[in-house]
């Protein structure tokens, strides 16, 4: 069998209406995983012993059993054992799971953000009288963020891709999509060539996106003499 | 009036013993100078001025509020801390705030001020130091002098009554040095106490009213400035005085020759007094 440019140029138009959706689901399990890690990474740099083992727990399971495994406990599992789940939406089971699943990676990344700001910066606000909450989150944070974001970027490039495994609850998405025209064609390498080119756009783009934002967040610390004219606005900006 | 005292003092890391037995007072509106060599706890000394350090035992007062070693509440700490600050060696800007913007946060995120106000008087500070025209660049983009100037500006935008300076030279390139003395003798001047850790021994004798030496965690002497930071005399302190007014630096290109450093602080002489 050759290879069908008909068949492959024809296929894009189908399979990018599930676009929206794979996006969906890696924004929101994004933001589970920005709020759930966040909040734990906290608890692990910060609270009593007993719960900084409880989020080493949380790390240790999350990053060592498969996203499928996950996913599957997730849809199939939790409903028999709590009635809470029963009923939950395949679409619902993935993005918990994916949101989940990134959590434990981003506690990770997170930590290491915030210890490499410089201890030196911390003593500054101290000595200044700040209260820990505004040195956190007027200096540490900014700062740790920055650190953070590329393998923040990651974490959302693979997240986007994991987003296929969602077929495997039932989920029409881009490659479950996929999956059904294959089948239906016999043409597997034009349908998966397609949705691969589908997938690795998207990420092109985002990276494009991400490369955007670190070049704005990294602008304090180039040197490179600052523009004085936009004065007013910098100073209420970042203050 | 003793603006600071310090009673029986000891810090103490894991079995070591850092300081021990320091009692010290510190008269509002001088200029004190802490000399010694290096790992005798000066540093320390200062940090536990500011309680960034948590003293061991003993007793640490400023401006009426004392805290004790065996207790040491929050509130305590800021209370003192909201009347001293200090200078780091190494500036500590915070880094993603511009000069200015660093200047305003002490009168900002304490709630001191309103954002115009703050900025008003951060400005009126950074144009006193001569550094208006860098005040919307970001640390990264200063000299060491212009972020030691900045740091001390920062340091006394909200009045402090303490301001504590640990080896605030020693981290600068030597022609960047006098710009930033000639910053502290300005504020000598302006009645802050202040309590100086340095190795700039001819600055120390001009400015300071009083010096103290430590060694290995213990004040060894205390008194004006003139007096312990002579270069006359015999003794452990004259020897240390002198080996630190004649320093010689070898560098790589000058395996054969040697450089004497000679007092650079010339700025009461020169006019700025």
């Amino acid at each position: 069998m050759t290879f069908s440019w008909t068949y492959f140029i024809g296929l894009f138009p189908q399979l990018i209406k599930y676009i929206p959706l794979s996006l969906f689901m890696a924004v929101v399990a994004m933001l589970i995983a920005v709020i759930v890690g966040g909040l734990l990474t906290l608890v692990q740099l910060y609270a009593a012993k007993p719960f900084q083992l409880l989020v080493k727990l949380y790390v240790s399971f999350f990053r060592g059993v498969p996203t499928l495994v996950l996913l599957f406990i997730v849809y199939y599992g939790l409903p028999e054992i709590s009635p809470t789940f029963k009923g939950i939406s395949a679409l619902t089971a993935a993005i918990a799971g994916l949101g989940v699943k990134q959590s434990a990676y981003l506690i990770e990344i997170f930590r290491a953000g915030i210890t490499s700001v410089d201890e030196g910066q911390i003593e500054a606000g101290e000595t200044l009288n700040f209260s820990f909450t505004r040195i956190f989150l007027s200096i540490i944070l900014p700062q740790a963020a920055l650190n953070a974001l590329p393998a923040t970027g990651n974490t959302f490039v693979s997240l986007l891709k994991e987003t296929s495994l969602a077929f495997t609850l039932g989920v029409t998405e881009i490659f479950a999509d996929g999956k059904l025209l294959a089948s239906a064609s016999l043409r597997f390498f034009e349908v998966y060539v397609a949705v691969g080119l589908i997938y690795w756009v998207m990420i092109i783009i985002y990276t494009w996106a991400q490369k955007y934002v670190e070049d704005l967040l990294s602008k304090p610390y180039r040197r490179v003499v600052a523009n004085v004219v936009d004065s007013d606005q910098q100073s209420s900006s970042a203050i | 009036m003793s603006l600071i005292q310090i009673s029986n003092l000891a810090v103490q890391f894991s079995q070591h013993k850092v300081l021990k037995n320091i009692d010290l007072t510190f008269e509002e509106g001088s200029v004190t100078a802490i000399v010694g060599p290096s790992g005798s706890g000066k540093t320390t000394l200062l940090r536990t001025l500011n309680l960034l350090q948590s003293p061991s035992e003993g007793t640490v007062t400023v401006a009426g509020i004392t805290v004790d070693a065996k207790h040491i509440s929050k509130a305590d700490v800021h209370k003192i801390r909201s009347q001293s600050t200090m200078v780091f060696q190494q500036f500590n800007l915070f880094k993603n705030l511009t000069a200015l913007e660093n200047v305003m946060s002490p009168l900002i995120y304490n709630k001191l001020a309103g954002f115009d106000e703050a900025k008003a008087i951060a400005l009126k500070v950074l144009s006193d130091f001569g550094l208006e025209s860098i005040a919307d660049q970001y640390p990264v983009t200063l000299s060491g002098g212009q972020s030691q100037r900045v740091s001390i500006a920062r340091a006394i935008v909200a009045k402090p009554k303490v301001v504590l300076f640990d080896e605030p030279t020693s981290a600068l390139d030597p022609e960047m040095v006098s710009d930033v003395l000639t910053t502290i003798a300005q504020l000598a001047q302006q009645h802050i106490t202040m309590v100086i850790v340095t190795h700039e021994i001819e600055f120390a004798r001009q400015i300071a009213n009083n010096a103290i030496f430590v060694e290995n965690g213990e004040v060894i002497a205390q008194g004006p400035a003139n007096k312990i930071l002579s270069t006359k005399g015999t003794g452990r302190i004259a020897d240390f005085v002198n080996s630190l007014e004649n320093r010689v630096i070898s560098t790589p290109q000058q395996t054969n020759t040697s450089e004497v450093v000679t007092p650079r602080f010339r700025l009461l002489q020169s006019g700025a007094n």
